[in-house]
């Protein structure tokens, strides 16, 4: 059994004073799609950010490849090849659509994603790629943020809640790109509200309540009652 | 069932006040048991620690920031002299005239330098501090950039023999402290002390509260800017000599005060009091001034800054938050855990 | 024709200002911090300079070239060592911690060069002019504002055409997220810082040309920047140098009127736009 890519072992996250996550489990497949379910306020961002290097923690609760990062800076877990799409899109006002993509590059990590590439994926970018990012649509900042997490062609691209504010015609189209992205075996973690959408494009299921892990399994396999009962906690 | 009731006093802070009230007994007697030097000290301490307690409530309580006070003090110096010298007033009610002085001039100060915010605020107030050490430099009648002294027959005015006036200008001094810190401690414990110890905690809870909290900082400044002044016309009468660049010294009446505040401990009454002794202490004990002091003092801020933000009242409180002022309300009749 | 005089000598000083407004424009930019040692580490510059055209033997322009890579390393030690750990939502840290370092700084020079006014030699080039029609105009003040522009064009152009800029402009918008992209907050604010350095070691050479300094007028120093950045409008490098002309336009005018008025002529132009303008003549972001 090859090890996991991410290692996630008694993590004890805080937001402030809050205690979010309570020793929490969980493993990551190389090559796999895992996604992560949870009510607002179950730990799913405070997860996220902890992983990304956003919270520090001991070095031992998270690792990656075998090493522990629990306790490295943002930056630090960047250049070992996570990528973060964060929950909300936060772009950078002060540049460009094309500067954000292009800044998401700063690490020059050696990979398959560049800007041609990207702009074939989100054809729309091209056209608009001198605008200031923030003066996107909803939706085009959303593929500019996850343009901008591709750029630094990562081992483990984490997606956090990206349809949310977004209209259905726009999340779906969204969702149509994911294959192409994360389909030449790229490892993602897909933190989602809509389960329906979460258990179409992940293999794995991972349901957070309250700071801990209440199922886990395969997508095709969960049932909808395990799924309601792990998400409400009933 | 225990009863449960809220007050402010603790143990600590009863006795904490009635050793006060015992220092201030003996401090009051003072001219009768100290001598002239050790007299003249205690006079600097008291408007010292006037100074950092009115500082320490612009910034550590009201977020104001202000590195241009000294411009309240030559203010208060010079409204003295002129009162005395140009309109011929009786020096001490020349006291309570520089105090409204400084309140009418704050006003409008207040108004230009409020559309500031944080360090930029704090800049603006120095240039105020300058333009008024600029302005009164043109004045010929109070001596223009050189300076001007006190009549003699002025200082006569306060008391006949020297003995007495010491006395006196001690007592001012003394009194001016009680009434500064007594004057902070009373705002404080009130309903506009409370908000703007909310406007400190968050603003914009505060003002979602209700609290104005433009306001309460503008009161807060035209208060302090008046007893500020009051001080300034205080310490001026006991140095019989005013000049502008000795009015409105930045080292004297912004430096040495900000330093007291942040190492006695900033946002607490009882900080600045305790800054002072601590600031006076070392300067009564360390044999060379100049330089190499305030490059010790600099660097004692500068570390106690990032190392212990609370100062030394903070380190010595801890996280129980005692107090000797009794400023907090705690709940009492709580039943302790695990009983 | 002797207040026009005055006014093309006002603008030409602007440019100095404008260098001392620009170091300081520049960290408030990216981290939101004002610097008050900022007029203190001018002087210290000039200083730098002193010691080092002495030890050398030659003119202060060849000193600048050493004085800028001394300035700006001393910035970002001074930056990740002490000021990194002010950075924060409060705004006291920074504020006292600079305030205790002007105070360090100021006297250190004190005990090291006495109060004694020095300055720089540059020679014969600070007393020529030439004319233009009825006006006779020095070249110091003319390179001095050239070399502003200069400065201030290469600070547009590091800002909006390089890596370091865009690192900059991201980690001034939102530092968390700048992380994710792989930069290291603690370096991007230590380059900023020397970066600053490195220009304020050329306001501070040219000031010690200009005229002459002690370990006091850091202060003074700092306010005419402020002011300059105050006027023009935060966020805006450009305005800053219409901010700098503004106030050296009000001071040699002021001067014309009485001497002793120059200084406060430049405050009180300061506070009138304070009143009418508070957020500066172009702004581009909120203080």
């Amino acid at each position: 059994m090859p090890e996991p890519l991410l290692s996630i072992e008694g993590l004890d996250a805080h937001y402030g004073d809050f205690q979010a996550l309570y020793g929490l489990l969980m493993q990551v497949a190389q090559g796999e799609v895992t996604a992560v379910i949870g009510a607002n306020g179950a730990g799913k961002t405070t997860l996220m950010r902890s992983v990304s290097g956003l919270i520090r923690n001991q070095p031992q609760a998270i690792r990656f490849k075998g090493q522990p990062i629990g306790d490295l800076r943002a930056d630090q877990v960047a250049a070992l090849g996570i990528a973060l799409v964060p929950e909300g899109r936060l772009l950078f006002p002060s540049l460009s659509v094309e500067e954000n993509l292009i800044i998401g590059g700063q690490l020059g990590r050696p990979g398959p994603w560049n800007l041609p590439r990207l702009y074939d994926l989100f054809p729309i970018l091209r056209e608009r790629r001198h605008v200031p990012a923030t003066e996107l649509s909803g939706g085009q900042q959303q593929m500019v943020a996850i343009g901008r997490a591709l750029m630094s062609n990562p081992d483990l691209l984490m997606m956090d809640e990206i349809s949310l504010g977004l209209a259905p015609v726009v999340i779906k189209s969204i969702y149509e790109a994911l294959p192409g992205i994360v389909g030449e075996g790229l490892t993602a973690i897909v933190v989602e509200q809509d389960i329906a959408k979460a258990l179409s494009v992940s293999s794995r299921v991972t349901c957070l309540q309250e700071g801990r892990v209440s199922l886990s399994g395969a997508s095709a396999e969960v049932t909808r009652d395990a799924i309601s009962r792990a998400y409400f906690g009933v | 069932m225990t009863r449960l009731s809220v007050s402010r006093q603790t143990r600590l802070s009863n006795i904490a006040m009635l050793a006060l009230a015992v220092t201030l007994l003996l401090l009051a007697a003072a001219p009768w048991w100290a001598g002239r030097a050790e007299l003249r000290l205690l006079g600097e301490i008291f408007l010292y620690m006037s100074l950092a307690t009115l500082w320490n409530l612009l910034a550590g309580y009201a977020g104001l920031v202000s590195v241009g006070q000294q411009a309240f003090v030559g203010l208060g110096g010079y409204m003295l002299f002129a009162a005395t010298l140009l309109w011929g007033v009786h020096p001490l009610m020349a006291l309570p005239l520089a105090m409204v002085a400084g309140a009418l001039v704050s006003a409008p100060v207040a108004l230009l330098i409020f559309r500031l915010r944080g360090a930029y605020f704090a800049i603006g107030t120095w240039v105020v501090a300058e333009v008024f050490r600029l302005s009164f430099a043109q004045l010929s009648a109070l001596g223009g950039g050189s300076g001007i002294s006190l009549a003699p027959a002025i200082v006569k005015q306060l008391a006949s023999g020297r003995s007495a006036r010491e006395a006196l200008l001690y007592w001012l001094a003394l009194g001016l402290a009680v009434l500064v810190v007594g004057a902070v401690f009373a705002f404080l414990r009130s309903r506009r002390g409370v908000a703007l110890t909310a406007i400190r905690d968050n603003e914009l809870a505060a003002r979602s509260l209700g609290i104005d909290v433009w306001r309460t900082k503008f009161t807060v400044y035209v208060v302090t800017a008046a007893l500020t002044t009051l001080t300034g016309a205080l310490i001026f009468l006991q140095k019989l000599r005013i000049s502008p660049d000795a009015a409105f010294s930045a080292n004297d009446w912004t430096a040495f005060v900000i330093f007291i505040v942040v190492i006695g401990g900033i946002g607490t009454i009882e900080g600045p009091i305790i800054g002072t002794l601590i600031y006076f202490a070392l300067r009564e004990t360390m044999a060379d001034l100049g330089a190499a002091y305030l490059i010790a003092l600099g660097a004692v801020a500068i570390v106690i800054m990032l190392v212990a933000p609370q100062g030394v009242w903070g380190l010595i409180r801890g996280k129980a938050g005692h107090e000797l002022f009794p400023l907090s309300r705690r709940v009492r009749g709580l039943i302790e855990k695990g009983n | 024709m002797d207040w026009v005089n005055a006014v093309v000598q006002g603008t030409l000083l602007g440019g100095l200002y404008a260098m001392f407004a620009a170091g300081l424009s520049l960290i408030f930019g990216v981290m939101r911090l004002v610097n008050i040692a900022h007029g203190d580490l001018i002087v210290l510059s000039a200083y730098v300079a002193l010691s080092g055209a002495m030890l050398l033997g030659v003119s202060p322009f060849v000193v600048l070239i050493l004085a800028v890579p001394v300035m700006a390393a001393f910035g970002y030690l001074l930056q990740r060592l002490v000021l990194n750990r002010t950075m924060g939502d409060d705004i006291l840290p920074p504020l006292l911690v600079t305030f205790g370092l002007s105070v360090i700084i100021q006297n250190a020079l004190l005990a090291a060069y006495s109060a004694d006014p020095q300055k720089l030699q540059a020679g014969d080039i600070e007393t020529a002019a030439f004319a233009i029609g009825p006006i006779t105009v020095g070249v110091m003040p003319v390179i001095v504002f050239a070399t502003a522009v200069a400065v201030i064009a290469g600070l547009q152009w590091v800002f909006y055409h390089t890596a370091l800029g865009r690192a900059f402009r991201a980690t001034s918008d939102r530092q968390d997220i700048a992380q994710l992209m792989g930069l290291n907050r603690a370096h991007v604010f230590g380059l900023a810082m020397a970066l600053s350095m490195a220009v304020t070691a050329v306001a501070g050479v040219f000031l010690g040309m200009r005229t002459s300094f002690d370990p006091a007028i850091g202060g003074s120093r700092l306010i005419f920047g402020f002011e300059a950045v105050i006027i023009g409008g935060l966020g805006n490098l450009w305005g800053t140098l219409a901010g700098g002309v503004i106030l050296g336009v009000a001071q040699t005018l002021g001067a014309k009127l009485h001497p002793g008025f120059q200084v406060l002529a430049g405050h009180v132009v300061f506070l009138f736009i304070l009143a009418v303008r508070p957020r500066g003549l172009f702004p581009r972001i909120d203080g």
